[in-house]
């Protein structure tokens, strides 16, 4: 889910500073294209349970007051706000991975936004069809052969890799809004950003519940989730054909299940 | 392993008519239209749900509907239920796929009620090796258009579609995953689960 892509990156803005260990390992073999590499897995499981009460004493309750008592255009207003702000450093990330027409949409999207979209409040770019192409520096490693490593859950973060860990503090670091801004407005495009996590808590919390309180294995389904939807975003993923039900080694696929 | 299956369904296809008789195949083979015309009656009968402003008990039972008319069921929750499925009786997987269909249509009902207002658009399909991949792009409000892919086969006897990809994440290792989870839970036992599974969705 993009969801928690969205909750994970900016709450790892506040919270990037102990990734610093973590960031070794992106020469690891890659795993195979179904297969979680996972050495860390008691470790990544205590982080997680760690992330779970945090959400359950702070982010759950923090985003369900603010989008119980903040109006939606406000709330949506702010996120496009946020979203606009990052766009200076997918830009930077789309040249890094020689994508000059993403690099060209997402220039055009931050004018349109930024202008008759009175700063970025706004999101018209949209309604032409001028949709974000995402990048960020993980996804540039991996257009550059870094191989993903390791999954690891970062606290307050959530799911990564070690690629993606180091991808994280890269853009933290070189964010060119970050570089241009006065202290005190960086403080504000901090405060959205953290804001437009808690709209996105808010917004999907039948699906983040379902998630994190609901199945039996949490931590297993995160990993899955995040896993499968950043290969898939970054087009490392398996094949469709990766999983036939019709061939499995499970049951005979001739067999007539219907019987 | 996808060496191994390509030989298996080139066997499967070498021996025809015979082999098709024998496993209940229909002649008439899918195509990419036929694959595509499934997906755009799921995806339309899914937009007049998330369109409708039904309760949500409504849209789920909707969405039942949806997945047990258009969903090869039995496959996915056998799929599900993983290494278990062999030592399970035939009644005791017949009463776990019909648990299953409750729990996986309030389960993905709950996924598409964050659709509304939004909708589907059915895409391009090309044949993968023995089935189809029909692809959609669903348009949600404040959120970049994404991918939602099916998988349909005939292979149950006909058309439905067996797997489903919301922005890569594949349903059926999804289940998969869940269930053996769940299972583990229950320290094994089938028939707890079975009787659990509706109301985990």
């Amino acid at each position: 889910m993009r969801i928690f892509a969205n909750i994970s990156r900016p709450v790892s803005k506040i919270g990037a500073i102990g990734l610093v260990g973590l960031l070794a390992a992106c020469a690891q073999p890659a795993p195979g294209p179904s297969g979680f590499h996972d050495p860390n897995e008691p470790r990544n499981r205590k982080i997680h349970d760690f992330n779970r009460k945090v959400d359950q004493a702070v982010l759950r309750p923090a985003s369900g007051a603010y989008g119980s008592t903040i109006p939606k255009p406000v709330r949506t207003g702010v996120s496009n706000f946020s979203s606009n702000l990052g766009l200076p450093s997918a830009v930077l990330n789309n040249l890094l991975q020689a994508d000059l027409r993403g690099a060209v949409h997402n220039t055009t999207r931050f004018f349109i936004n930024s202008t008759v979209g009175l700063g970025g409040l706004f999101d018209p770019a949209s309604g032409a069809k001028v949709y974000e192409v995402e990048a960020d520096f993980g996804g540039t490693l991996a257009k550059w052969g870094f191989a993903e490593g390791a999954y690891v859950e970062l606290p307050l973060a959530g799911p990564s890799t070690n690629r993606d860990a180091v991808g994280l503090l890269v853009d933290l670091v070189t964010d060119p809004v970050g570089q241009v801004l006065p202290r005190g407005e960086k403080y504000i495009a901090t405060t959205t950003t953290v804001l437009d996590a808690m709209n996105s808590r808010y917004t999907f919390t039948d699906t983040v519940d379902s998630v994190l309180y609901e199945s039996a294995d949490s931590y297993a389904q995160l990993r899955l989730f995040y896993l499968q939807n950043r290969r898939f975003e970054l087009g490392e993923e398996a094949s469709a054909d990766g999983v036939d039900p019709y061939s499995d080694p499970y049951f005979d696929p001739y067999e007539d299940p219907y019987e | 392993m996808s060496n191994h299956v390509n030989r298996r369904f080139f066997v499967a296809g070498a021996t025809t008519a015979g082999a098709l008789a024998v496993t209940g195949v229909p002649a008439v083979a899918m195509t990419t239209a036929s694959a595509t015309s499934l997906v755009d009656k799921v995806v339309a009968d899914i937009n007049k749900v998330i369109a409708s402003g039904q309760s949500e008990a409504q849209m789920f039972s909707a969405f039942e509907n949806i997945f047990s008319r258009y969903a090869d069921v039995p496959t996915i929750a056998r799929y599900a239920l993983g290494v278990e499925a062999r030592s399970a009786s035939k009644s005791q997987l017949n009463q776990f796929s019909k648990a299953f269909q409750v729990y996986i249509s309030r389960k993905y009902g709950r996924r598409f009620r964050e659709f509304i207002g939004g909708r589907i658009e059915v895409g391009s399909a090309k044949e993968v090796k023995s089935f189809f991949e029909v692809k959609s792009t669903a348009y949600l409000q404040g959120r970049s258009p994404f991918e939602v892919t099916f998988l349909v086969s005939d292979r149950s006897g006909k058309d439905l579609f067996f797997n489903m990809f919301i922005e890569g994440i594949n349903m059926l290792l999804t289940e998969r995953t869940e269930i053996g989870a769940q299972l583990d839970k229950r320290k094994g036992n089938l028939d707890q689960l079975i009787k659990d599974l509706p109301s985990l969705g």
